[in-house]
């Protein structure tokens, strides 16, 4: 059996005193789309921070396998170089650092750990054209500070670059779309599309059905109360839009 | 292709060679702490009218220079050390110190050959680019004149030749002193009276050597000047006289870097640096200063006791002030315009890091005398580890200064928690047509910002740098492209350790 690019067991966290993740169980092959449906504050973005390595949590059991390596021993930078990205729901504003050298320091710091020579400059000036230019994000942009002054879809734009060009083994979306209009949407549904790849899974987080529209995945997940409820296909998502989260608020109990 | 993405403007006129000079430049930590064994003529420990007359005949200084310094010494005595700063240390036993040392076998030699090798050897260490050998070479024009200087005495000055075509005059004070008395008694002073304060007047009395710059009417000066400072021997104070003079219509941007060797004890450093701008001319001055800040315990150090002014004294005449302060354990250092002419300009850019123990007290004072005579102020203060940061800033407006303009922007930002940031502006204005602008901000680098980076790929190190160099751009863009590049450097290496 090939091994899973993600592999989630049993995984509780918690901030401060309240239990958040209560026994996550997810298993992700390489090549898949999986998305995670659940109301708001039912854990799915603490999910995705606690994958990333945000220290404001503490896990309290369970693991976590990036392609068969222990993730929850590495520090976030570490993470990033073995291949686990994370699209912010909201980015952050570095004030002052133009985005195109942000894009750089990103990724010779991320082939530094690996033990890679750094890109020279026409290289990775020829890498962001190419990857900028499907996602409609031109010079101007790249010279303006990172996602300061960024409208909702330039931020989420630049995630998605930033994914492109970091090549990563496994890609967290966080509401993605949220803050997008439907132009944009399109625009950075077709980015992240245009990144599925044999190596290379997905996990999608969002509460709208929509999205999963421009970004079909294999597998559906309900997130109810800090743990996955229900896993099923598409057809889920449309179930879940249909008929709302009610039906499943008891099922993990 | 345009490599826009490290450096946020490239200066035109920026010489390729000087770029990658630059770039060559090792900045690591601390390396430059070490001695080199050169033989020194000292002062005997202690000041005196005695060490003064010592440090004059020294240099061959005629009568009515051993007469100014003795009345600065004689001032001197009736005062006292300033108190208001917002740094502390112990007192200095300013009897226990060397006031002169000089490398002795180098009587102000003609060419590089002459200099003593351990010299050229240590300047080899620092990466200073003395490219004497590049032209001996046929490599290139250079377009950087270093005037060296190693504790106290000029050792080398380049390019003369090439400057004194135009006119420019480009020495070490002490010749200036000898050479061109007329100007130096004419504007030495001029501009920080002797008895300015403490340190000032203790200069007045004892300084060894600097640098002497004049732009004669309507010369642009064709290249960068540059000097090097750097403390050597034990126990020696340095107190540098730089006076710089452009005439009217003219042009000069001058550089000031400085390293010095490691040590475990305090060594006071106390230059007065006087700028005079005519009519219609521009003085661009820039400093980046990494002295030792002291061990990461907060011993030893370099005590910085600067005065650093400038006067606009003719219409339409700029001056602009840019420094980068990231060494010494305590810095205090205010360099001003007194815009004295109509419509002349003051500018002050500063970026002020202190890590570890360090304590800046650092700003700017723009007095506006004249009509329409307008100022900008950009300071930057980052602390972090246990440091103390304190911008200290006097914007006046005098009766005849109508239409005054003045802009200041502070900005603060604290890595960690045990560190401090202080902003203490003074505001005076006796006149109602001018027009003050303040404007401050306190922030820290926060979680958020630290987490995106690093999920990015970035260490905590590598993330702060990022961010720091972010928040200083605006004052980096105004630094010529010899010292943005080394600066950038410069901030990740001054902020090591001040994370996790």
């Amino acid at each position: 059996m090939t091994t899973p690019i993600l592999e989630i067991r049993n995984l509780h966290a918690r901030i401060e005193d309240r239990e958040i993740l209560k026994g996550v169980n997810l298993i992700i092959p390489p090549g898949e789309v999986h998305a995670v449906m659940g109301r708001n504050g039912s854990g799915k973005s603490t999910l995705s921070y606690v994958l990333a390595g945000k220290e404001d949590y503490e896990i309290t059991e369970g693991e976590v396998l990036l392609d068969g390596e222990n993730l929850l021993d590495m520090d976030p930078s570490e993470r990033a170089a073995a291949g686990l990205f994370l699209a912010f729901q909201y980015p952050i504003e570095i004030p002052g650092v133009a985005t195109m050298t942000f894009l750089k320091a990103a990724m010779n710091a991320q082939r530094k750990a690996r033990g890679e020579g750094e890109l020279s400059t026409p290289d990775f000036m020829r890498a962001v054209k190419t990857a900028g230019t499907d996602l409609h994000i031109d010079t101007e942009m790249l010279k303006r500070p990172l996602n300061v002054g960024f409208s909702g879809g330039e931020k989420k734009r630049a995630e998605v670059l930033q994914m492109a060009l970091l090549q990563p083994k496994m890609c967290i979306l966080d509401e993605t779309d949220s803050g997008l209009d439907i132009d944009a949407l399109q625009v950075v549904s077709k980015g992240v599309n245009a990144l599925r790849a044999a190596n290379r899974s997905m996990l999608v987080i969002t509460h709208y059905q929509r999205l999963l529209n421009h970004i079909v995945p294999d597998v559906v997940h309900v997130f109810s109360d800090g743990r996955i409820v229900e896993s099923g296909d598409k057809d889920l998502a449309l179930q879940l839009e249909a008929k709302g989260y009610a039906d499943f608020d008891g099922a993990a109990a | 292709m345009a490599d826009y993405d490290d450096i946020p403007t490239l200066k035109e006129n920026i010489d390729r060679a000087t770029v990658d000079s630059v770039l060559a430049l090792d900045v690591d930590k601390y390396k430059y702490g070490f001695e080199t064994a050169i033989e020194s003529d000292m002062a005997p420990k202690g000041l005196s009218e005695d060490t003064v007359r010592f440090i004059s005949a020294k240099k061959n200084e005629p009568q009515w220079m051993l007469d100014w310094r003795l009345e600065a010494y004689r001032r001197w005595l009736t005062m006292t050390e300033p108190t208001w700063a917002k740094v502390h240390y112990p007192k200095l036993d300013l009897q226990d110190m060397y006031f002169y040392a000089a490398p002795k076998s180098s009587p102000a030699p003609k060419s590089l050959d002459e200099v003593d090798p351990a010299l050229i050897a240590m300047y080899d260490k620092l990466g200073v680019p003395l490219r004497e050998r590049e032209i001996l070479a046929g490599v290139e024009r250079p377009n950087v004149a270093v005037d060296a200087v190693m504790d106290s005495v000029s050792v080398v000055t380049t390019f003369r030749e090439e400057l004194s075509k135009v006119g420019i005059i480009f020495c070490s004070i002490s010749e200036a002193i000898r050479e061109y008395p007329e100007l130096v008694q004419k504007y030495l002073a001029s501009v920080v009276p002797v008895s300015d304060n403490y340190y000032a007047t203790l200069n007045s009395a004892v300084f060894t050597d600097g640098s002497f710059v004049y732009i004669p009417k309507g010369v642009r000066c064709p290249m960068e000047l540059s000097t090097y400072f750097r403390i050597n021997e034990k126990k020696t104070g340095q107190f540098e006289r730089t006076l710089i003079i452009a005439e009217a219509d003219s042009y000069v941007s001058y550089l000031e870097g400085c390293t010095a060797p490691m040590r475990d004890e305090n060594q006071l450093h106390a230059a007065v640096v006087e700028l005079v701008a005519l009519e219609n001319a521009e003085i661009k001055y820039s400093t980046v200063q990494n002295w030792y800040p002291g061990d990461k315990d907060g011993k030893g150090g370099i005590y910085n006791f600067v005065t650093k002014r400038g006067d606009c004294r003719g219409d339409n005449s700029k001056i602009s002030w840019t420094q980068v302060e990231t060494g010494s354990a305590i810095t205090w250092k205010y360099p001003s315009c007194i815009l004295r002419g109509d419509g002349s300009r003051g500018e002050f850019y500063s970026i002020a890091i202190s890590n570890g123990y360090q304590q800046v007290d650092s700003g700017t004072k723009m007095i506006h005398l004249g009509k329409n005579t307008s100022s900008r102020i950009i300071a930057k203060g980052i602390a972090a580890g246990f440091s103390d940061n304190t911008y200290r800033g006097q914007v006046s407006a005098h009766a005849k200064a109508k239409g005054a303009r003045n802009f200041t922007q502070c900005d603060s930002l604290l890595i960690g928690d045990k560190c401090g940031a202080h902003t203490v502006p003074y505001i005076e204005s006796r006149n109602g047509t001018a027009v003050f602008e303040h404007e401050a901000t306190t922030s820290k680098i926060s979680d958020d910002q630290m987490f995106y980076c690093q999920q990015r790929g970035l260490s905590e190190e590598e993330a702060v740098a990022l961010i720091v160099n972010g928040f200083v751009r605006d004052v980096l863009q105004h630094l010529p492209m010899e010292f943005m590049v080394e600066t950038q450097k410069l901030i990740s290496i001054s902020l090591e350790g001040s994370v996790g």
